[in-house]
């Protein structure tokens, strides 16, 4: 018996990714689906951290991923990339798009990745499957840029983009006949009205929609923080915590020897207490008001400054003193009775 | 085949304070080591768990047997069915 053919297919949680394996999976190939997990996604842990933001953004804390998998009745597998996807984001050959997003060099780690992934597995895989339209992002999707990651992946000819197949030469499934060149799309461009359709027209009435990019490094502000990150500590390089850390909280530095990462609601309080052995971090005690770490050194006079920015994001901000204690990761506490800021006074470019 | 010689009880997966989807990737990779028949018990206090591990399990062809909540702390036991 003639075995079917084996495709990775890699799954975003977003149409493109779950319209690409379906229409391969149509046509009798074995999918099965890899996610991989960078530490900059935007899925996950935003959704544990940020309770009452979330409720109002999406309507279920559901892995989206999964969520395909389960729509596509296929395996999926959740791979840890978040030591070795460090040099993609570092030192990116191909460089930053708009942001810190190192598009190009995260599409070629992953391409590799799946093939890798496919080799190892029982009986191996024969090509790989990415959502990527010709034309849909401006500096990743481009002709050039489709032929740069299936050349510096070493996947070459093995690489299908079934939406775009049509706009492009036809590969190694194509030519061989495992997959019906007739059958795949050609979808270019920044309009989603095609893909809309196709899924209509497949059956699928809700996938998920992420706006702008499929990580927080394609994110201004977030890509700002970490610039900011790698300027105060000299060194372009990063853990799992500073990189989670970045997405919590309002940031505000008012000096260049430290950093005030300021808990936004419940949530987010949580989550910084998660951190506050490893910090100087600084507590409200005469009313409500935020958890708020403390990254770097401050002096005894930016300690005080500190507190009465903190004590700014309070309840007591209205008032003429609040109480901010602060401890330190020695286990030292201190405890200081400030003015909260003005809010006039808290400079613009204090935020990160 | 198992690489572990724990009777089903023993198997116990710590993913507390991990946020999603480390605990669906940790359930992942302690999987892979066990054998159809296998029981095991993830504990884990982020609330996508109870979303992500039994959607991780439909996907994959295992079965939850329960899952419970106290306070933050979740439990799910689930038992590893064959490929
Ligand atoms: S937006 Fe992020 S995850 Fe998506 S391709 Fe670019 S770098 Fe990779």
């Amino acid at each position: 018996m003639k075995h079917p053919k084996k495709a990775v297919a890699l799954i975003s949680g977003g149409l493109d990714s779950l319209l690409a394996a379906k229409v391969v999976m149509d046509q009798g190939v074995h999918v099965e689906g890899l996610n991989f997990f960078t530490g900059f996604c935007v899925e996950g842990h935003t959704h544990a951290i940020r309770t009452t933001r979330t409720a109002s953004r999406q309507s279920s804390p559901r892995n989206n991923a999964l969520w395909v998998a389960e729509q596509l009745g296929i395996k999926l597998h959740i791979l840890d990339v978040i030591d070795d996807y460090k040099d993609v984001v570092l030192n990116p050959k191909h460089g930053y798009g708009k942001n810190l997003n190192p598009c190009v060099d995260c599409k070629v780690f992953m391409v590799n990745r799946a093939q890798t992934w496919g080799f190892m597995q029982d009986g191996g895989f024969d090509f790989v499957i990415t959502g990527e339209v010709l034309g849909q992002r401006p500096k990743s999707q481009i002709r050039e840029k489709l032929g740069i990651i299936a050349k510096d992946s070493g996947v070459q000819d093995r690489l299908l983009r079934p939406l775009s197949a049509k706009h492009l030469d036809p590969t190694l499934p194509e030519r061989e006949g495992w997959v019906d060149r007739e059958q795949l799309y050609d979808f270019h461009g920044r309009n989603r009205k095609p893909q809309i359709a196709l899924a209509e027209s497949l059956g699928f009435e809700d996938w998920a929609q992420p706006a702008g990019g499929c990580c927080f490094l394609a994110d201004p502000e977030y890509s700002n923080r970490l610039g900011d990150m790698w300027r105060a500590r000299n060194k372009r390089e990063y853990g799992l915590d500073d990189i989670m850390l970045l997405k919590v909280g309002r940031h505000l530095r008012p000096s260049p020897n430290f950093k005030l990462l300021i808990g936004r609601e419940e949530g987010e309080n949580q989550y910084l207490e998660g951190y506050k052995q490893q910090f100087t971090h600084l507590r409200i005690t005469s009313h409500k008001g935020p958890l708020s770490l403390l990254d770097g050194k401050a002096t005894p006079d930016e300690l005080q400054l500190a507190a009465r920015i903190v004590a700014r994001y309070s309840q007591g901000k209205m008032d003429a003193t609040v109480d901010v204690s602060i401890h330190h990761p020695d286990g030292v506490s201190e405890a200081l009775t400030v003015a909260p800021m003005p809010p006039q006074k808290i400079e613009k470019h204090w935020h990160v | 085949m198992s690489d572990t010689q724990a009777t089903p009880e023993a198997l116990t997966l710590d993913v507390r304070n991990m946020l999603c989807p480390m605990p669906v990737i940790k359930t992942g990779e302690r999987v892979a080591t066990l054998a159809p028949g296998d029981e095991l018990s993830i504990l884990a206090t982020d609330p996508g768990t109870l979303h992500d591990v039994p959607a991780w399990c439909r996907v994959h062809g295992h079965t939850v047997l329960a899952t419970t909540q106290e306070g933050r702390n979740i439990t799910v036991r689930i038992r590893v069915e064959a490929p």
